[in-house]
């Protein structure tokens, strides 16, 4: 909200600097964004009148003597501008003066004379002509004859004045207008509120073919129409104009002008209709039909549908309501009958026609924040008064008022003061509460600690003892809240679950192992599914959609976490870092049906990727192994398949019985299609695992329970196997330990290939670990076990023992 | 030998001992089975019987001498010896070994971590609510009506006509006070989504909420338990101040500025020469929110707050675009170790 320091002194006796208001709202509840200084830069430029000229022989330039009154009254100044003459006032730039421009004015040489100064355009001083009449002259501007000899420019235009740019919060929509700042201003400084002048006249014409008809009440609670005439084509005074022009509107016509100064300062849009447009005089509110369309003012045609909401005349659509106005009934130089409108039309309803249409204007803007009746009455009124005072037209007393029955009346509420002191946690006197709740125009009867309060209409946020003590507190001033550390509160317990204990052990384990934690957005592009070569009809595409995604590549909610990973690992690439290790644990979005119907489930995931020289499949599985041991788990694996993984280097990862995840090298034709230095691309390897952590959670030990030793000696062995190249250590190691239930432990300490062994052959070493609960295994116990695991191993591979 | 002749000549002996070696061939010598020490005392069969007595006495005094001689030329050896070892196996310390490569947390879960840590210290639980909520949660029961403009304020990321990516953690709130009668003490940390993309924002952010709910919860109480939050996360000399604000859930609601930790409360261009930095919002719980969860607003009150991650990691670390929080640069996240 736009408001200026000077417009704002009218209603309220402001005797603090622009500075201290500043303050002052900001601690009540308004932040002030900005204050711009109008006069900035226009510095040492005051009025001069010219008192002699001659031409500067061989030149285009004019050698003036200026007189600027106490600023001097002979300064010598060149220009080359032909509208100057003598006994013209001029604005004068002297030495030392600043120009909004950017000029710095200096002695200098023109030609072969010193100038002393520079006779300023309009422009120069970045003014129009609705600033100043004549502005826009092309030469110097020259000033009216009454123009004060030596008084700065910046007093004589009345740029000594401060613009605030204040933000209002959304319960407060009274407070879009400078009348509503004025009152918050009133209240902090504890002075009267100047309301501005209400009153006006009706001459008692009637116009009795004008109608209005509300049809659809529910989005428009009230309307307000009032018929003027004699209309005279006009501008509005140089006073309206620069609040209109300071506060970012265009001065047009005093019609126009003053609804918008009714906006700005009354916070109530208004529209003005033709009358002469309106066919059969008759002003109807309803909804749009289905395809029905209207030419709105910036000169587009609107295809609508019922649930935007029109102002119709007899035959067709002149406005959409709240909005724009149509074309086809504004203002124009020829109009002689007007119809006012005054409404309040619903929030959400403008809004919904506002964004559905892509139509923004300052009325739309000004209704979704909320209006109440009171400003509607009041904008009516105001918008009458001026119109008379300005003389632009007659004011009937053909008035409309067409309500939906809202009460008039002020509402009134009962609070306790106690219980505003229970809220603040610290006592505020009753007096104080009085004092506050009438500066900020409540009607208060305070009995026996309760506040019976009548609430200024326009307050509608304000509904119960909360309301009210926040209303207290901001104007009696938060230094006075005194910490304090629930004093009467229980004591709780508090601190993390288990769950949440182990997910942050285990992601601080993963630092250990060299791995940096990422963070990705969870949204991501339908594309990254081609991308990864996940088939047409594969459950991963089936997806939660964005219905307004910001962008295509934010779309969809991902249902895997390797694109994200991926594309980390690339930029790491593209920035110089190939040699990388990192983990995420973020949720992704598997809908249980489509179209969505419910919430879908949030699986927790736990993404690996690394990258580097150092970096293989069994490296990524030792970190794998080293997780699953510190956490006392085993993890198995088998082969797998998975679209976006080398086919020869992926493996599923079980445990305790539980698909938890895979892992493996990704594929070829994805790293080509990386945007990388294509010499990297062939060094480049990315492995990647993705472990569904909301299993793996729980398969974690619950507790910790001590089981005492047994304290019997177990035995162990050493065996070499020449065996089939093509069967998997997996498999050997299964089959070995199915052999005896006293195998507990086999594990692979030796692996090679030579010629000698013979091509489709391999040499493999393991060593097998026997225990029992219940007894010492013996050397003999020991040695039939192994003849079962060589019987074993020959008949299901054909093995042969190596000596 | 005579016992005279070893005392002497043993210790002849042992002076000239300088090893292991010759140590062990000492004892054998007088120590060990058929030694000096022994062969004297099996001469004791030729001793008259009532010498047997002192003569035994004498040897056994000869054997401990010869014994402790032995000793303590053993412990100076032994010594020598370890000290040799020590000696030759000394390694060159300052030889580098395999890199050890450590990575480390994401900043912003470290923040989250720190912020929890404080409150977990006043009592406070965690809960972590569903990302993706419906309007009901997100909005209507934080008093969040359909047609108020604060829906705008957040703008929303839509699934569905009532499923949403949550715009706020404020939705744990109700889920937390649905579950749970007072008192409570909860945190709220995680995800959150909003059409939103530029320097100081990311369409997903990380929040946390805060919330207690228990008998006689006021406005002091909120300002001094993030009195104690902002001491704990920046400098024990940060103060926090409250001005008045706006949110549907709370009432009276309050942004909260703390102490610009950069210099102190003078001005600076952290804090853009005001002294106070904007870290948080919060308030009174409204009674309608307490109401909407069947909690009877006429016995408990409750105070809310909601920090955003991001700009605490901003602040804190000094980081001033917040896209490369989630750019996740190895040189970037490097830095953050604890």
């Amino acid at each position: 909200m736009k408001v200026l320091y000077s417009w704002l002194k009218e209603y309220v006796d402001i005797d603090i600097s622009p500075k201290e208001l500043e303050e002052k709202l900001f601690s009540v509840g308004f932040e002030v964004e900005g204050v711009d200084y109008l006069g900035e830069n226009l510095e040492k430029v005051v009025v001069g009148q010219i008192t002699s000229m001659e031409h500067y022989e061989g030149t285009h330039l004019q050698i003036c003597h200026v007189d600027c009154g106490d600023k001097g009254n002979d300064h010598l100044i060149l220009t080359g501008a032909t509208n100057v003459f003598v006994g013209a006032k001029v604005p004068a730039a002297l030495v030392g003066a600043k120009l909004p421009c950017g000029l710095d004015i200096q002695p200098r040489k023109m030609v072969d004379m010193m100038s002393y100064g520079m006779l300023c355009s309009g422009e120069e001083m970045n003014l129009d002509k609705d600033w100043y009449p004549g502005a826009d002259v092309n030469g110097i501007m020259i000033l009216a004859e009454d123009a004060p000899l030596g008084m700065e420019m910046r007093d004589y235009l009345e740029l000594d004045d401060y613009l605030f740019d204040i933000s209002i919060t959304a319960n407060r929509p009274d407070c879009q207008s400078v009348v509503g700042i004025a009152r918050e201003v009133a209240a902090a400084l504890n002075k009267p509120f100047k309301a501005p002048d209400l009153s006006y006249t009706e001459d008692g014409t009637v116009n009795e073919n004008i109608s209005i008809t509300v049809v659809d009440k529910e989005l428009c609670p009230r309307y307000l129409g009032h018929y003027i005439y004699d209309v005279k084509e006009m501008e509005s005074p140089l006073w309206m104009k620069r609040r209109l022009i300071a506060v970012g509107h265009n001065a047009i016509s005093a019609m126009v002008d003053i609804t918008n100064y009714v906006l700005v300062e009354m916070g109530q849009p208004m529209h003005a209709f033709d009358l002469n447009d309106l066919e059969g005089s008759g002003i109807v509110v309803r909804r749009a039909q289905e395809g029905e369309t209207l030419v709105t003012l910036d000169e587009k045609e609107r295809v609508l549908n019922p649930n935007n909401l029109l102002i119709c005349d007899k035959v067709k659509p002149v406005g959409l309501a709240g909005v724009m106005g149509g074309l086809n009934s504004g203002i124009k130089d020829t109009t002689k009958e007007v119809v006012f409108e005054a409404a309040k039309f619903l929030k959400d309803n403008v809004r919904k026609t506002s964004r559905g249409l892509g139509l923004q204007s300052d009325a739309a803007s000004r209704f979704e924040k909320g209006i109440d009746e009171y400003t509607v009455e009041c904008g009516m009124a105001r918008a009458l008064n001026l119109t008379q005072t300005l003389g632009l037209a007659k004011v009937s007393s053909s008035h409309f008022d067409v309500s939906g029955g809202a009460s008039r009346e002020k509402r009134v509420i009962r609070v306790e003061t106690a219980k505003v002191n229970d809220v603040l946690g610290i006592v505020v006197p009753e007096e104080e509460m009085v004092k506050i709740l009438t500066a900020l125009q409540f009607e208060v009867e305070l009995n026996d600690g309760i506040l019976t309060l009548a609430v200024p209409r326009y307050r509608e946020d304000v509904e119960g003892y909360q309301d009210i003590a926040e209303e207290i507190i901001r104007e009696y001033g938060y230094d006075n809240v005194i910490p304090t550390f629930l004093d009467d509160a229980k004591v709780t317990n508090g601190g993390l679950n288990s769950y949440q204990s182990k997910e942050l052990a285990v992601k601080e384990y993963l630092c250990t192992q060299g791995y940096y934690e990422i963070q990705t957005i969870a949204m991501t592009a339908k594309t990254d599914f081609d991308m990864f070569l996940i088939p047409e009809d594969a459950k991963e595409r089936n997806v939660v959609e964005l219905l307004n995604p910001i962008t295509e590549n934010l779309s969809i909610m991902r249902t895997i976490m390797a694109p994200a990973m991926v594309k980390v690992i690339e930029n790491n690439i593209k920035n110089g870092n190939e040699a990388v290790r990192f983990f995420e644990m973020a949720n992704v979005y598997l809908p249980k049906a489509l179209p969505l119907t419910e919430p879908p489930v949030e699986k927790k995931m736990l993404c690996l990727g690394t990258c580097g020289a150092e970096e293989d499949f069994f490296a990524m599985k030792e970190t794998l192994e080293a997780f699953a041991a510190y956490n006392d788990l085993t993890f198995s694996y088998n082969r797998g398949e998975v679209p976006y993984l080398h086919p020869g280097r992926t493996a599923e990862v079980y445990c305790k019985g539980q698909k938890i995840g895979h892992f493996g090298q990704l594929r070829y034709e994805i790293i080509d299609s990386l945007n990388i230095a294509g010499g990297k691309k062939a060094d480049t390897k990315i492995f990647i695992a993705e472990i569904d952590y909301s299993v793996l959670n729980g398969l974690f030990k619950e507790a910790i329970k001590y089981v005492p030793e047994t304290g019997f000696k177990g035995n162990s062995r050493d065996i070499s196997v020449l065996i089939d190249k093509k069967v998997e250590c997996g498999t050997i190691i299964d089959a070995i330990t199915a052999c005896d239930e006293l195998i507990k432990k086999v594990s692979l300490f030796d692996i090679f290939e030579s010629e000698k062994l013979g091509a489709d052959k391999k040499s493999m070493a393991f060593k097998i670990q026997l225990v029992s609960d219940t007894a010492d295994v013996t050397d003999e116990m020991t040695d039939a076990v192994i003849e079962k695991v060589i019987g074993a191993l020959g008949e299901q591979f054909g093995a042969q023992m190596r000596v | 030998m005579s016992m005279e002749t070893i005392k002497t000549e043993c210790q002849a002996e042992l002076n000239l001992v300088e090893d292991a070696k010759q140590l062990a061939d000492f004892w054998a010598k007088y120590l060990g089975k058929g030694g000096e020490v022994q062969k004297l005392m099996s001469g004791i069969k030729n001793v008259p019987n009532e010498e047997k007595k002192a003569y035994g006495q004498a040897v056994n005094q000869v054997k401990t001498w010869v014994q402790s001689l032995y000793d303590e030329k053993k412990a100076e050896i032994d010594k020598k010896a370890m000290l040799a070892r020590y000696e030759d196996e000394k390694v060159d310390v300052t030889l580098p070994v395999k890199e050890t490569a450590a990575g480390n947390l994401h900043p912003l879960t470290s923040i989250k971590n720190e912020i929890i840590n404080v409150f977990v210290g006043m009592g406070f639980d965690v809960f972590e609510g569903p990302e993706i909520e419906d309007d009901d949660h997100n909005f209507t029961r934080l008093n969040v009506l359909k047609d108020h403009p604060s829906r705008d304020m957040q703008d929303t990321f839509w699934l569905t006509e009532d499923l949403l990516l949550r715009t706020h953690t404020s939705p744990g709130q109700i889920r937390v006070m649905d579950a749970q009668k007072p008192p409570i003490k909860v945190l709220v940390p995680g995800k959150v989504f909003r059409s939103d993309s530029d320097a100081t924002h990311s369409p997903m952010f990380s929040q946390m909420e805060g919330l207690v709910v228990d008998k006689h919860i006021t406005l002091c109480d909120l300002q001094g338990m993030l009195d104690q939050f902002v001491k704990a996360l920046f400098s024990d000399e940060a103060k926090t101040r409250l001005r008045p604000s706006y949110f549907p859930f709370t009432e009276p609601s309050v942004e909260v500025d703390v102490s610009c930790f950069k210099c102190g409360g003078k001005g600076c261009s952290l804090c853009k020469g005001t002294g106070w930095i904007e870290v948080l919002g919060g308030g009174i719980v409204n009674n309608k929110v307490l109401e909407n969860c069947g909690i009877d607003s006429s016995k408990y009150s409750g105070l809310a707050f909601g920090i955003g991650i991001e700009r605490i990691a901003m602040l804190k670390y000094g980081i001033n675009h917040m896209g490369k929080l989630f750019e996740n640069d190895i040189e970037f996240l490097k830095q953050f170790k604890a």
